[in-house]
């Protein structure tokens, strides 16, 4: 048996430990927001973020990720509504099919977590694992750039202390 | 049958609760020919559009077009609700139900009504609809760009336009007054005069019993009020919470896993599989044969994958197994050169006399342009999820085809297309590729195997390895220079035409033309690819006359304006992109300006790229975009497809390319199949003109351009000709491997 804190609450699993983490969570703990698109950590539609780092979870076997918090796109809304990373996305019209948009919503909270004022070079390092076949970098970079400059505190649940059971 | 008017049928009813219920039978024109057949006549589809307006004034636009993040649903929805003058934030819609209940008047009028019978007076007019949809669909694709152009102007704004005027001619009966003085508005029927005031919903089952309008009077753009405005699309927010519903996503009852692995070589079968150390492992249900390929069914996607590997499989050998993209290329060479030689071929255009013309000329530009087969390569790769029971299949997916879908595994299961249900979802990625049902078909043959429902999940590599590919072409010409510099005969021979017939055909005012093509297949299986021919016929068309601007002396620009004296509304968007892109400043050293114009899909586009270049290293900088799509609908919605377009053409003309050896495809998942990234992402500007003529597409016409004009480009920055895709055959370097980085 294998333990988790996903979105905060603790869960257990009992699957070969060198399943990759991206199936256990849309298989196991039905959470389908997480994407499946290459299964080689080559398009980022399976980003997640374990203990607070956006990490590709097609490849994470999830023996790795044993005890970790583990935080799903599911998980950054809060009481007061949709994180502010989405509702930039909302204001900018970012998605067209949207599939990779979890990916890249997840991706996106990382970078402002660690630098609420990113540079275009930091955007690019940051983003540039999160393959959008739809092509809406320029409105990703905007979204990123309106969250940045509204001055919201970007906060990651994940981070936070965690009440088990 | 017969051809139909463009007015095509409308019909109204009312439905339990008070619901006024409209529709519209239309018809666009179809595309791909392996969709073609789906359609009952030649150049014949159907679509409908249905307005429903219930007891508590609720307007619900039904559209039969799927949402693969083109904004469709959004943009109809606003064409509907703009004609009715509803009230915005009483609309929604509802996707039509996909399968041929939409066409099938009895389910039809199940689906709008619930179980509730139809009153017997009103049947009349509603059969009329739905039957006269039944006897012609087969078909209800999204694709062609043709949602808004089709569905939106001969459905969507007929069926808002004709529910208003029976709005009102109800509600001046009734208060005894003329119906023209009943004004429509944001959900109300008012009459000043005799200070009456109602809601659409009040008036509903009365308008119900009006005779629907021929042909409704249509509002002019002065009088729009919801279209041309910005609309925050439908299926957005869910598509940023994680909610959104892809095929992928779909779990039904006592489903299990299924991997596919089809023959490399396309069209090689099965010969033998040892499935036993597959299935020995624990979790893995069966390994299921199919005639080309093997599946492993298990209690997880991975385990089924893991398990699949352990197959050993043999392929039968086929003709094809030596082929490879050299030959394939060598093969249009021949055969181009062998039915020029014959005169087996096909005539596609001719204006003047191109021969006689050559042979006077005095100067002579002859030039050879190529491009390989690409991979849609949609983000959600492949799936379907089936369940084969008792002689029916119920089928979850997203497709761009619903009901060929249907019709397809119907006749693949041998069963009555009746017995295969198909619901649609989000579709992560279509670009045409979610018009095939190759996936659907497997999911369903593998269902009936283990008599389960089995959620089928492509591998990127089955994905990238066993598309429907944009067609490899080969596209040669000539041209005659008269003494201004200006072309006066054009001559282009190429391989293999498909859709739409258009794309081959040149805007410029060229005396003799002499365009024709040779047949020369392949065993690559193709389909429509996002803009289909032009993407391909817009490289080639846009590079050639660039080089003969080049080789007049001439600015491309300008050249290409002398020669669109015929064609003020092209001239005018090529004018404007020119203008907003400062062409005549210079731009500066290792920079290069490329310029290039098309009009697809009702729509005209014409884009300028700057690339820089350093150190041999190409970086793509800035794309300006002028748009002449009629009149802009959902101009936020298009500016966002010239954007997505733009970037497809861009990923395909720097990386992409599916190579074919030994008869296989080569490449794989994204490392081998590379894609355009945030890092690699030019600024994209795009600017709308609205003249008012024909609405066009938007989903497609912005990625034919790009091509050309970043070839055009980096021929004025480094005085290289690119004339084969993709770029990064060259000595360039855009190289994407360092991008793809994983965050630590």
């Amino acid at each position: 048996m294998l333990q988790l804190i996903v979105n905060g609450e603790a869960r257990e699993v009992d699957v070969d430990p060198e399943t990759p983490l991206l199936w256990v969570i849309r298989e196991n703990l039905n959470l389908s927001g997480t994407k499946f698109g290459c299964g080689a950590a080559q398009c980022g539609a399976c980003t997640v973020h374990i203990n607070g780092i956006p990490m590709r979870s097609c490849v994470t076997p999830v023996i790795a990720v044993n005890g970790a918090e583990i935080t799903t796109i599911e998980g950054i809304a809060n009481d007061d509504g949709m994180h502010p990373v989405q509702q930039a996305w909302i204001a900018e019209q970012v998605p067209q099919c949207g599939y990779c948009q979890s990916g890249q919503i997840m991706s996106a909270v990382a970078l402002l977590e660690n630098s609420p004022n990113p540079t275009d070079d930091e955007i690019d390092k940051a983003m540039t694992g999160n393959i959008c076949r739809c092509g809406m970098y320029s409105r990703i970079r905007s979204a990123i750039k309106r969250v940045a400059d509204s001055g919201v505190q970007i906060f990651d649940p994940a981070s936070q202390e965690v009440q088990n059971g | 049958m017969g051809k139909w008017t463009r007015r095509g049928f409308i019909g109204a009813g009312i439905v339990t609760g008070g619901a006024l219920v409209i529709g519209v039978a239309i018809r666009p024109g179809h595309r791909a020919p392996g969709l073609a057949k789906y359609v009952a006549g030649e150049d014949e589809s159907l679509v409908n559009a249905w307005v429903k307006i219930d007891r508590n004034n609720k307007v619900t636009a039904i559209v039969p077009h799927s949402e693969m993040g083109q904004g469709a649903q959004t943009a109809l929805t606003q064409m509907l609700a703009d004609e009715l003058d509803a009230r915005w934030e009483d609309v929604s819609f509802l996707e039509a139900p996909a399968e041929d209940e939409y066409a099938n008047y009895p389910l039809g009028k199940g689906f709008v009504l619930g179980s509730t019978p139809i009153p017997k007076m009103l049947s009349g007019t509603v059969d009329g609809v739905f039957l006269a949809v039944t006897k012609s669909l087969h078909l209800q694709i999204t694709g062609g760009s043709s949602s808004i152009r089709a569905t939106g102007v001969y459905g969507m704004r007929v069926a808002g336009a004709a529910a208003k005027i029976m709005l009102r001619e109800a509600a001046a009966e009734k208060w005894g007054v003329n119906p023209e003085e009943v004004v429509a508005q944001e959900g109300m029927l008012i009459h000043s005069a005799s200070s009456n005031k109602a809601t659409y919903a009040d008036f509903a089952s009365q308008a119900a019993e009006k005779t629907p309008p021929v042909a409704p009077t249509l509002k002019t753009p002065d009088q729009f009020t919801i279209m041309g405005k910005h609309k925050p699309r439908f299926d957005i927010p869910a598509k940023v919470d994680g909610t959104a519903m892809f095929g992928i996503d779909v779990v039904v009852d006592g489903m299990k896993y299924a991997s596919v692995k089809a023959a490399p070589v396309f069209g090689a079968t099965l010969k033998s599989a040892d499935t036993a150390a597959a299935e020995k492992m624990p979790g893995v249900i069966k390994v299921v044969k199919l005639a080309d390929a093997v599946a492993v069914v298990a209690d997880g996607y991975w385990l089924a994958d893991k398990a699949l590997a352990m197959v050993d499989v043999k392929w039968n050998t086929t003709k094809q197994d030596g082929n490879s993209s050299a030959k394939i290329f060598d093969q249009f060479e021949s055969d181009m050169a062998s039915s020029r030689e014959s005169g087996d071929v096909h005539g596609d255009m001719q204006i003047g006399d191109a021969d006689k013309s050559l042979e006077a000329a005095d100067r002579i530009i002859e030039r050879k342009y190529k491009v390989p087969y690409l991979a849609h390569a949609c983000m959600e790769p492949m799936n379907a999820v089936a369940h084969y029971k008792d002689g029916a299949c119920d089928l979850w997916t997203g497709t761009q085809n619903p009901l060929g879908f249907k019709h397809e595994v119907a006749k693949a299961l041998e069963i009555e297309p009746a017995n295969v249900n198909v619901t649609n979802y989000f579709m992560g990625g279509g670009f045409g590729r979610r018009a095939t049902p190759d996936a659907a078909i497997q999911a369903a043959q593998i269902s009936k195997a283990v008599g389960l429902p089995v959620k089928l999940i492509w591998s990127r590599e089955e994905d990238v390895q066993h598309d429907h590919y944009r067609p490899a072409v080969a596209s040669n010409f000539r041209a005659a220079l008269g003494e201004n510099g200006l072309p006066v005969a054009w001559e282009n021979q190429f391989v293999d035409k498909h859709e739409p017939a258009e794309a081959t055909h040149i805007p410029y005012a060229i005396a003799n033309q002499n365009i024709f093509y040779t047949d020369s297949p392949t065993h690559v299986p193709f389909g429509a690819w996002r803009s289909v021919d032009h993407s391909q016929h817009g490289f080639f068309v846009e590079s050639f006359i660039d080089e003969l601007a080049v080789e007049a002396g001439q600015d491309p620009y300008q050249y290409r304006r002398k020669l669109l004296g015929q064609e003020p509304r092209l001239l005018n968007v090529l004018d404007r992109v020119a203008k907003e892109s400062n062409w005549e400043t210079p731009i500066g050293k290792n920079r290069g300006r490329g310029i290039a114009l098309q009009e697809s899909f009702g729509s005209i586009v014409a884009e300028v790229v700057e690339v820089s270049v350093d150190k041999g290293s190409i970086s793509v900088d800035r794309v300006v975009i002028a748009v002449d799509p009629g009149f802009a609908v959902a101009p936020d919605g298009l500016k966002a497809q010239m954007e997505s377009g733009v970037i497809f053409g861009l990923t395909a003309a720097l990386y992409g390319e599916v190579s074919i050896e030994n008869g296989r495809v080569q490449q794989s998942n994204f490392d081998s199949y590379p894609m355009v990234r945030m890092a690699d992402s030019p600024v994209i500007e795009t600017h709308i003109i609205n003249s008012y003529e024909p609405w066009g597409g938007a989903g497609e016409p912005g990625t034919p351009g790009i091509a050309p004009a970043l070839a055009n480009a980096i021929y004025a920055a480094t005085g290289t000709r690119v004339r084969e895709l993709p770029v990064s055959k060259y000595e360039f370097n855009v190289a994407f491997e360092e991008r793809n980085t994983v965050p630590s």
